[in-house]
């Protein structure tokens, strides 16, 4: 089949449209993740996901409606956790993580077991993404990225020196916050892309592939985002292509373009 | 009658039971440059981000140009420089414009935008610290001394009133960190720039600085180098001959003509 062919298809079309617009958010979003040591949060949220899903589906509710308070809640545990429990980040997120897999698990056994829906949710189904789901992906995607572009700056100090930019009278506590409850709201909108168990990578693929080429802060954003629609958009059609599973191959061609960057590192610019 | 820059009252602090800094208390007037001084351990760094707000005391008052530590919202007027230049992350992806330009965050509302006059601002200070041709250069490229100088670079490109530094010549070879006790020394006089600066130099420091602070976790000594080198307290603490050692090479006669050929 064509690519022409392929993207006729409302199907394919309404998956590169809403996975290119994830795509972007999640690695304008995963640089300053990685950046600040922060980045296993996505994997810790998406464990938190799999409960909310669960609990969307003992409700039979839609499981974006149900799922995005409930793990930005859990964001803001986390948060809460390092800074008045005085946790180390991994050890929060390690207890939200476990929280969410265990409630998740419950709640999945209380409606009788697992079924075929939460295992899309675990792994993904981009194709069977409906139109509502299409258009709530591309506002909130839009609704984030203004607000990560608005606050880019402070964003950008806090992750260089946090003290330096609370010296500086940067409201940190107020821009982690706003930080973590974005990344929550981004975790949630990705779990039909690449599924629950791969959710990490959209996150921390682009930027560490981007982290292998950029020279500045500003490239370092753009090649981000540019591997993350690419990866999105050949995952898709590789998947067609080859009848593979979509997510994983997304996340597989990311793992390529990061081992690409790699080598252009090391070979070409040394 | 003028307010003074700092004024730090009965402050102590405790860490895990622990006492940090016990009953501190001084004040900082403006056009004062204050080299901080004192063992590792003794509480400076503690003392420092307590001044900024970054730490809670646990009892006690720090005032910033007359407001209370709580309240004061004036944070373009202070720059900072932190002592962690080795906790950086060597590969950050930031150029050189782009961390000092954060700098001049403090003075910006919402959102924050930079104009051409930042982009002046930006490649003054860079050109006054002798890396305007870094400026376009990741910051993880650069030699330990030259990040040390872009930090510097950031803590001043606000042209702020009261400048905090802590060991800011710690990765300076002997030269630069001469040239940079010089540029402090420029910058409070001409500029009237209030400077405490935190120093395990203390022989150089006394050079340049007005006044000398010593803690080890309560006030040991606060005054003039002068009195510095003539009180009984430091002589306790470093031992008559080293006091002299310090206090000799502050001597201008002997070394300092000879320092000036080094900087200039």
């Amino acid at each position: 089949m064509e690519l022409t062919d392929f993207l006729q298809y409302g199907f394919i079309q309404r998956a590169l449209i809403a996975g290119s617009f994830i795509g972007i958010l999640c690695s304008t979003l995963g640089v300053f993740l990685v950046l600040r040591r922060f980045s296993l949060i996505g994997d810790g949220l998406a464990h938190a996901t799999f409960g909310s899903v669960a609990l969307a589906m003992l409700l039979k509710m839609s499981p974006l409606y149900i799922s995005i308070p409930l793990v930005m809640i859990c964001s803001l545990g986390i948060l809460k956790l390092t800074e008045k429990a005085r946790l180390y980040g991994d050890a929060a997120i390690g207890v939200v993580s476990s929280l969410g897999i265990a409630g998740g698990v419950m709640l999945a056994s209380i409606a009788g077991g697992f079924n075929v829906d939460l295992f899309s949710y675990l792994f993904g189904s981009i194709l069977s993404i409906s139109k509502a789901e299409v258009i709530i992906s591309i506002v909130l995607s839009v609704v984030v990225i203004m607000i990560i572009f608005f606050y880019y700056h402070d964003l950008l100090s806090i992750t260089f020196d946090e003290d330096s930019a609370k010296a500086s009278g940067i409201n940190t506590k107020l821009i982690n916050t706003i930080f973590v409850l974005l990344t929550a709201v981004t975790v949630v909108l990705s779990m039909k892309v690449v599924g629950i168990m791969l959710i990490s990578a959209l996150l921390i693929f682009p930027a560490v592939t981007a982290l292998q080429i950029a020279k500045s802060f500003r490239t370092l954003m753009i090649a981000a985002s540019f591997s993350a629609v690419i990866s999105v958009v050949a995952g898709v059609i590789v998947s067609l292509h080859f009848d593979l599973p979509t997510g994983a191959t997304i996340v597989i061609i990311n793992f390529i373009f990061f081992i690409s960057g790699l080598a252009y590192k090391r070979i070409i610019k040394v | 009658m003028p307010v003074d820059v700092l004024t730090v009252e009965n402050l102590s602090f405790r860490y895990n039971s622990t006492d940090v800094l016990s009953s501190i208390s001084f004040s900082v007037q403006a056009g004062d440059y204050i080299g901080l001084v004192g063992p590792n351990g003794s509480g400076k760094t503690t003392l420092i981000k307590i001044i900024l707000g970054l730490l809670k005391p646990f009892s006690g008052d720090v005032r910033l140009f007359g407001d209370h530590i709580n309240t004061f919202s004036g944070w373009d007027r202070i720059g900072y420089l932190p002592q962690k230049i080795s906790s950086l992350n060597p590969r950050f992806p930031a150029t050189v414009r782009e961390i000092v330009a954060m700098g001049l965050l403090s003075k910006k509302g919402f959102p924050k935008y930079f104009n051409s006059a930042d982009n002046t601002a930006v490649e003054t200070t860079l050109s006054l610290l002798d890396i305007g041709d870094l400026k376009n250069k990741p910051i993880g490229e650069l030699s330990g001394g030259q990040q040390q100088r872009v930090l510097v670079a950031r803590a001043i490109v606000n042209n702020p009133e009261f400048l905090i530094l802590d060991e800011p010549t710690a990765a300076l070879d002997p030269e630069m960190r001469d040239r940079f006790f010089s540029l402090l020394e420029e910058l409070n006089r001409k500029n009237n720039i209030t400077i405490v600066i935190i120093t395990h130099d203390v022989g150089n420091i006394g050079r340049y600085t007005s006044k000398m602070l010593y803690i080890d976790k309560k006030v040991v000594f606060y005054g003039s180098f002068d009195e510095f080198c003539s009180s009984g307290e430091i002589t306790q603490i470093f031992g008559a001959f080293a006091q002299h050692i310090i206090c000799h090479r502050h001597d201008p006669n002997l070394d300092f003509s000879s320092r000036k050929h080094g900087t200039d």
